[in-house]
């Protein structure tokens, strides 16, 4: 199995290399390193967002308000800044952890303690999100000149030639490696997803792992809602609309199980810049950027059915198991 | 991998639960909740007691309810379908294409009814064939059904449709009985027997109950589920041509977000999200009780976002109040 994800992180990181090098030979200004700054910063927060959906579809949910939460949280970062335009950005950003991890742990709870189907809650979430940004603001836009400039610079401020968003992505990335790695809370959600009945017999309460899952994710589709607002210097209703397909495609593309319990990072952040290099690839190769959306689409049929050839032997197992059981 | 179908469908046994009294007192409670938002309704604006009023406030359900109660049939069978609000916006993008090469409105039509059989087929294959899970499928392909759209569209959109064609969505049987809601009709009819009255409608619990079981029983689970993606395409391609109808244009961003009121609209019928129970009247009262609420807030100008909140908490609403309610008598 970890022989398989290796080589499929190893395949991933070599259809990127080849769909760079294809766009290179006709354009060599893409592959300059100030453009591949350029591309992974603006890929940043998807990966954020991907780390986030990675982890909570590990335990066999998933997260479909994430762009709902962003958009939400951003606006209220923004309307923090209208408000009180002194604001030091350290505070903003402690104000949307807090409430992206707020807006996480309210589907987190109603997964866990009421036991509802994680898409169910999640498109409910995702409506009433959206839905709660219109009554915040009766669809008014929160333009730049409104927003106060260390609020918007912080993210494009450089350092060492990368932007601070972009840093966040390899920060972000850092510190879910080690943690899904080191920590007892990322061994058992492994443990949740790849064997729910297992993991309570070890001692893991299967609900609350499932409850961390959706804050964490929450908390980074939070920390992504400040950035986004802040680099593109604007806030409103439809903000990041349907992202959250192209956070679950990144997880799915790069190797993350929807039926829990198998993913690694490295793949999801390879995932994430498989999509963000085509994002940014098409416009240079003079491709209409409407073709992203069926692209993104047909990634996913593609890597989920890629996915399912190592579990083809699946019916048999159960063909198997049963006859046992007569 | 037995333990794995035992988590991902803990569904209530139905020999220990009088299934049968529950649902019908699930139906009552939604009549009940219907007629009260009806009275409700009448008494807070002036202008809904009115039968062409109330024709209009069909409209609100019509469309959205032919391809619930293909749904439905597809949960209680274990399976989805988020696809749907994609499949019109390509149905009805493949009809303004024929359109435009000088098509006709029974050409039209079959043009829309074929797409939604294709991207129906299409889905089906993807989780039959293959054993894919329908949810994360139904997620590709309705970025990809949409994605299409966007293509041929862009920001552009398919106008003049011919004058005939608006028969569908703008036309009316006799007085203020319109076109979408006689197919309606029809439609429940049709799946209310085909589910509760047919071999086929038995097997479709059996597969939601237990699909290894029903396999094991002589079921051909796969050649089910097929038909039934099948099914919900060819609904979703119908309600392409009603929409398309009535709205008269074709853009790529029709229908966003509809499956959402879909599965919202099955749900609150009373269709169980893990499969295996559910019934065809209560998706025809959560049409109505849908309907009305959307109808009532509108007269009392409330924007249609602020509505979707409703919609979202109806749909969590739904699901949570009979968990909670069983909880607090547990304890």
């Amino acid at each position: 199995m970890i022989a398989h994800l290796k080589s499929r992180e190893a395949l991933l990181m070599g259809a990127i290399i080849v769909l760079v090098s294809l766009v290179a030979t006709r354009f060599p200004g893409f592959v300059t390193p100030s453009n591949l700054v350029a591309v992974f910063t603006d890929t940043s927060p998807l990966m954020i967002l991907a780390i986030g959906q990675m982890v909570v579809i590990l335990t066999r949910c998933i997260d479909l308000s994430v762009a709902a939460n962003l958009a939400l949280t951003g606006m209220v970062c923004a309307m923090i800044n209208v408000a009180m335009p002194d604001l030091p950005v350290g505070v903003i950003l402690v104000v949307s952890l807090v409430m992206g991890a707020f807006l996480g742990a309210i589907n987190g709870i109603l997964v866990w303690k009421l036991d509802i189907p994680p898409i169910v809650v999640t498109l409910g979430t995702m409506t009433i999100f959206r839905g709660i940004i219109f009554l915040l603001t009766e669809g008014k836009w929160i333009n730049a000149h409104e927003m106060s400039a260390h609020f918007t610079a912080f993210p494009r401020a450089t350092i060492l030639g990368m932007p601070i968003l972009g840093w966040f992505g390899i920060v972000v990335a850092l510190i879910a490696v080690v943690a899904m790695a080191r920590t007892k809370l990322g061994r058992s959600m492994y443990a949740v997803g790849g064997n729910p009945h297992a993991a309570v017999y070890t001692g893991i309460n299967v609900g609350r792992t499932q409850f961390y899952a959706f804050v964490i994710s929450g908390m980074l589709a939070g920390l992504a809602g400040y950035l986004w607002i802040a680099r593109y210097a604007v806030a409103y209703v439809d903000i990041a609309a349907g992202f959250e397909l192209e956070v679950v495609a990144a997880c799915v593309i790069g190797g993350v199980s929807i039926a829990g319990g198998a993913g690694t990072i490295i793949g999801t952040l390879l995932g994430a810049l498989f999509l963000g290099v085509v994002k940014n690839a098409l416009p240079v190769v003079d491709i209409s950027p409407f073709w992203q959306l069926a692209i993104s689409g047909a990634a996913i049929i593609i890597a989920v059915a890629f996915n399912a050839q190592s579990g083809r032997s699946k019916g048999r197992v159960i063909l198997k198991s049963a006859e046992h059981a007569q | 991998m037995s333990l794995a179908e035992n988590t991902t469908r803990s569904i209530p046994d139905r020999l220990r639960s009088p299934l049968r009294s529950k649902v019908v007192s699930w139906e009552t409670l939604l009549l009940g909740v219907a007629i009260g938002i009806f009275v409700f309704n009448s008494l807070a604006s002036p202008y809904f007691l009115d039968a062409w009023n109330l024709s209009d406030a069909t409209f609100n359900f019509t469309e959205k309810a032919m391809i619930a109660f293909a749904m439905a049939l597809l949960i209680i069978a274990g399976e989805i379908d988020l696809s749907v609000a994609a499949i019109i916006a390509l149905a009805s993008t493949a009809m303004g294409v024929a359109m435009e090469m000088g098509a006709g409105t029974p050409v039209l039509v079959l043009v829309g009814l074929g797409t939604g059989l294709l991207c129906g087929a299409f889905n089906g294959a993807l989780v039959t064939k293959l054993g894919l899970p329908s949810i994360v499928v139904t997620i590709g392909t309705m970025s990809l059904f949409r994605g299409i759209s966007f293509i041929i569209l862009g920001d552009g959109a398919f106008r003049g449709y011919p004058s005939d064609f608006s028969w569908f969505g703008q036309g009316y049987v006799f007085w203020v009985i319109s076109v979408e809601l006689v197919i309606f009709v029809i439609l429940a009819i049709f799946f209310g027997i085909l589910l509760h009255k047919t071999n086929f409608g038995r097997a479709v619990y059996a597969i939601g109950n237990n699909p290894t079981g029903a396999l094991f029983s002589g079921i051909r689970v796969d050649r089910v589920k097929m038909i039934l993606f099948l099914m919900t395409g060819l609904m979703a391609g119908l309600a392409a041509v009603c929409l398309t109808s009535r709205l008269g244009s074709t853009r790529p961003s029709i229908a966003t977000g509809m499956e959402l009121e879909v599965v919202t609209m099955v749900v609150l019928g009373g269709v169980n999200i893990l499969g295996g129970s559910g019934s065809i009247p209560g998706v025809v009262i959560a049409a109505f009780v849908m309907g009305l609420v959307t109808f009532g807030l509108g007269l009392l100008n409330v924007p249609g976002i602020v509505m979707s909140i409703f919609i979202g908490l109806l749909l969590i609403g739904v699901i949570a109040l009979p968990r909670l309610w069983a909880m607090w008598r547990k304890s």
